[in-house]
């Protein structure tokens, strides 16, 4: 259970999230990576740059600032983190098991959010936007691969992702391999 | 019709070995006026003085039968070798790629540039001041890698200003001029940049000796009151940033080309000179009487070591130090008074001359450092000093007579060998990485390879026409990189189809990594490439900067966020904080200008992404536009002088929506009291 925590300092240390735009002018893609607390490029302009393109299509601009998401999400992660040190020292079998229930159902709550945002930005669209193609949406893929225009998006889980798997795995293995502390 | 002809010749001179004549019989079937005039005497000459028959090299004007897929670069692929040739009197340095011979950019130098608004935007025009003012234009000469260790690292490129006497520095991570340094006491700046082995130095030696100081003298008086200044221009290893350490001052001769030593001879540099009877009229014939010239060898450790004791007089002069900084996107000019002269008579060891045939040219230095080429261009041989028996006739004090208390060594002395070359009119030898050398040939047009040491010459190759100048990557350096030579031919005639009577001058690429040299490419270049250098790609493509860092922008009008933009008036001055991103101005519509103001644009480009410039440019300005990189802030002054609603807009196409990047400025008549105002979008 000790893991499952050590697991979780590494969520903050690397983006859980990647979506890559490739088109003709940007031959060597461009990434967005997103974190449990942050939005960064591969370039420190990349946000602005994606932005700019998502403003002739009438896109809102992705701002950090703006998204709550991205100011306690890190709390919750640093929670259960801590939360998972506390039952470590408790060591009871149910109490593992249920941190783990517990940590899959907030990550499917984070994804389905995720998707939520996605399509936010992809269907609410500015009505004065300079270029309007009727019945289309700029959604990108929660996972795989989607052609926008002249855009093909990827979208795919990055290193954080697998050390918040390995986190919730770590907890479902302390519940299984269970062993009483002798006193 | 020009073409067809052309290449019924080449098929015709395809064979090998069948092509000694073909330059004469190619001129004698055309039909074009102009060519009867300079090239036929030359040729004439050259026929006079026995141009032996040439062997060896490939048939006649024709190049090797694969050359077209030995320079082919594919789509998408890049270059081997960046080269970076002077624009002559463009005063400009253009880059190409090599094998291809692709024209990569355009630098401006020492003229002013409507395409990238240098020399009009306020940023830029402290660049192009000197002691005379603000001055448009120049004559560029010889590019100059950065050396270290005797060998291009790929920092900076240096350049000469010949007419009025300056040295720039280029940045190769912006492709961009960054310093111009203007040398005092000298007249026409030919013998330059050509660093020391660590870059230590540039140098500027005077063509043109004048009265020192400068002043109001007959012509007569030549003798007595001309000098001729070599310049030694300090470089910081870091910063690049130039100094003039000092001048010596010696006879007034025309110092015309010159290199610094390397390896055994680091410490010295050479400088050639013709006129050395000091003539001051019709110099053609006049300074071309006496047998031998010299070649100025020239002990700058010796000369630092007499500055440290003092010994240099600090004379009053005037001349410029400009420089651009990437931060604030500005150029700042500095007069500067003083500069350390030394005079050669009261600093012993520190100037030797050494003779050399007939009005030397080209001083060119082997990679090891111990061969000195003197190119006597009027004769068919060239003499090659020795360095170790130059140090040798020194200690022996094997001089013939001393000049202006300098010692001319004996030439038997010092000199290590004759390259009977069979060609005419030597000007210039570069080196390849297997211990040959090149040199051009401007009157028999043609470049002779032969052996360093044995002088043996052992192939030939013809240019078309009359080379200058010759390159090979690497070629002045202590490694060469060999591979490609690269001949700047001074007269191109048909190898084109033609443009009327001017013709952008014909540079060749050969192979020369072959015992053959092979022609492989022509291809034209800007004003005229007197001198090039080349670098392998490698060393300077990483570093190639993108964009510049909005965050570290400190120019004293950047506009960092659209909210932040304004129109400020201060008497009849306005200044403009405006911003660009695609794809719109803020602001775009602004009023309450009136006649007579002087409207300061200061447009800062907020784009971080490669490749994504605006322009600006107002109807009426009379200057040019601004070319703004992202990150970057540029300034454009416009003086309106009448009343009305004038557009502007980006000139370089930017996006989808690039024609809807515009804008207009209303003008109102002098004294009306139309309020200032400015918006973009609906917050008007």
């Amino acid at each position: 259970m000790v893991l499952a925590a050590l697991l979780l300092v590494f969520v903050f240390f690397f983006p859980i999230w990647s979506i890559t735009l490739h088109a003709p002018q940007y031959p060597g893609g461009v990434t967005m990576y997103i974190w449990i607390n942050k939005i960064t490029g591969d370039t420190p302009g990349t946000l602005q740059n994606i932005n700019i393109l998502n403003h002739y299509v009438g896109m809102k601009m992705i701002e950090p600032d703006s998204i709550p998401e991205l100011k306690y999400f890190q709390f919750i992660i640093g929670g259960m983190g801590l939360i998972a040190l506390v039952l470590a020292w408790v060591n009871r079998k149910s109490l593992y098991l249920a941190w783990a229930v517990f940590f899959v159902i907030l990550g499917a709550l984070g994804i389905y959010d995720f998707y939520l945002w996605e399509y936010d930005y992809g269907h609410n669209l500015s009505p004065t936007a300079p270029i309007k193609v009727p019945g289309m949406a700029y959604q990108p893929p929660l996972f795989g691969k989607k052609t926008l225009l002249n855009f093909v998006a990827y979208s795919y889980p990055y290193w954080g992702s697998l050390f918040f798997g390995l986190s919730v795995i770590s907890g479902f293995l302390a519940y299984l391999f269970y062993k009483k502390r002798k006193k | 019709m020009v073409g067809g002809r052309r290449s019924a010749v080449i098929l015709k001179n395809q064979e090998p070995g069948t092509r000694n004549q073909e330059p004469r019989t190619k001129y004698q079937s055309t039909m074009h006026k102009m060519r009867k005039s300079i090239f036929l005497s030359l040729l004439s000459v050259a026929l006079i003085f026995g141009c032996q028959p040439r062997h060896g090299g490939l048939a006649g004007g024709g190049a090797a039968p694969d050359a077209a897929s030995r320079v082919y670069v594919a789509p998408g692929e890049l270059d081997e070798f960046y080269a970076f040739f002077s624009g002559g009197f463009s005063g400009q340095l253009s880059v190409y790629g090599l094998p291809s011979g692709r024209l990569l950019k355009i630098i401006p130098v020492f003229s002013v540039d409507g395409e990238k608004g240098y020399g009009f935007n306020e940023e830029t025009k402290p660049l192009l001041e000197t002691s005379f003012g603000f001055i448009p234009w120049d004559d560029a000469h010889h590019p100059q890698l950065s050396h270290t260790n005797g060998i291009p690292d790929g920092r900076w490129v240096f350049i000469n200003g010949n007419n009025t006497p300056r040295v720039a520095r280029i940045d190769l991570t912006t492709f961009e001029t960054v310093e111009i340094i203007e040398i005092p006491n000298s007249g026409g700046n030919h013998s330059s940049p050509y660093a020391t082995e660590n870059t230590e130095y540039v140098v500027a030696g005077t063509r043109f000796s004048v009265p020192f100081p400068q002043q109001d003298v007959p012509i007569s008086s030549y003798k007595e009151t001309f000098k001729g200044a070599l310049s030694f221009i300090s470089v910081d290893p870091k910063t690049g940033h130039m100094e003039l350490a000092f001048q010596v001052l010696l006879p007034a001769f025309n110092y015309d080309l010159a290199r610094a030593g390397k390896g055994k001879s680091h410490g010295w540099s050479f400088f050639t000179s013709y006129n050395v009877e000091q003539a001051h009229t019709l110099l053609e014939v006049n300074a071309s009487q006496y047998d031998k010239d010299f070649i100025a060898a020239v002990n700058w450790k010796k000369a630092e070591e007499y500055v440290k004791a003092g010994k240099a007089k600090e004379m009053p002069a005037s001349y410029f130090h400009n420089i651009y900084d990437d931060n604030s996107h500005m150029a700042t000019s500095k007069e500067m008074k003083t500069v350390k002269v030394l005079i050669p008579s009261e600093c012993p060891d520190m100037v030797y001359f050494l003779p050399t045939p007939k009005s030397p040219h080209g001083v060119d230095v082997d990679p090891t450092g111990e061969y000195i080429v003197g190119a006597g261009k009027l004769s068919a041989d060239m003499s090659v000093h020795s360095f170790s028996k130059i140090i040798k006739a020194i200690e022996n004090e094997a001089f013939e007579t001393h000049i202006d208390g300098i010692p001319v060594l004996k030439y038997e002395e010092i000199v290590a060998g004759i390259v009977s070359s069979g060609g005419l009119g030597p000007l210039h030898t570069e080196f390849d990485d297997n211990g040959y050398a090149y040199t051009t040939f401007f009157i028999s047009s043609e470049i002779v390879k032969w052996k360093v040491g044995t002088w043996e010459v052992v192939d030939r190759a013809p240019c078309y026409y009359s080379v200058g100048h010759l390159m090979i990557p690497g070629g002045d350096s202590k490694k060469p990189f060999g591979k490609y030579m690269v001949a700047m031919n001074k007269i191109t005639k048909d190898r084109y189809l033609p443009t009327g009577p001017e013709l952008n001058h014909s540079a060749q690429l050969y192979d020369i990594s072959g015992t053959k040299i092979q022609l492989l490419l022509d291809f034209p270049t800007v004003g005229e490439p007197h001198y090039a250098q080349a670098i392998p790609a490698h060393l300077v493509a990483p570093n190639s900067k993108k964009y510049f860092n909005l965050e570290d922008n400190v120019h004293p009008h950047v506009t960092k966020k659209e909210s932040d933009t304004r129109v400020v008036r201060e008497g009849n001055l306005v200044r403009v904080y405006m911003t660009t991103i695609r794809s719109h101005f803020a602001p775009d519509n602004i009023e309450g200008i009136r006649v007579g103001d002087k409207v300061y644009f200061h447009v800062t480009n907020l784009e971080q992404d490669w490749d994504v410039p605006h322009g600006f440019a107002v109807m009426g300005a009379r200057n040019a536009e601004l070319l703004i990189m992202p990150g970057q802030t540029e300034t454009l002054l416009w003086e309106p002088d009448r009343p009305g609603m004038f557009p502007f807009y980006c000139t370089d196409f930017c996006s989808a929506l690039h024609q809807e990047m515009q804008g207009y400025v209303r003008v109102s008549p002098k004294g009306a009291d139309t309020p200032l105002k400015w918006w973009v979008g609906n917050h008007e």
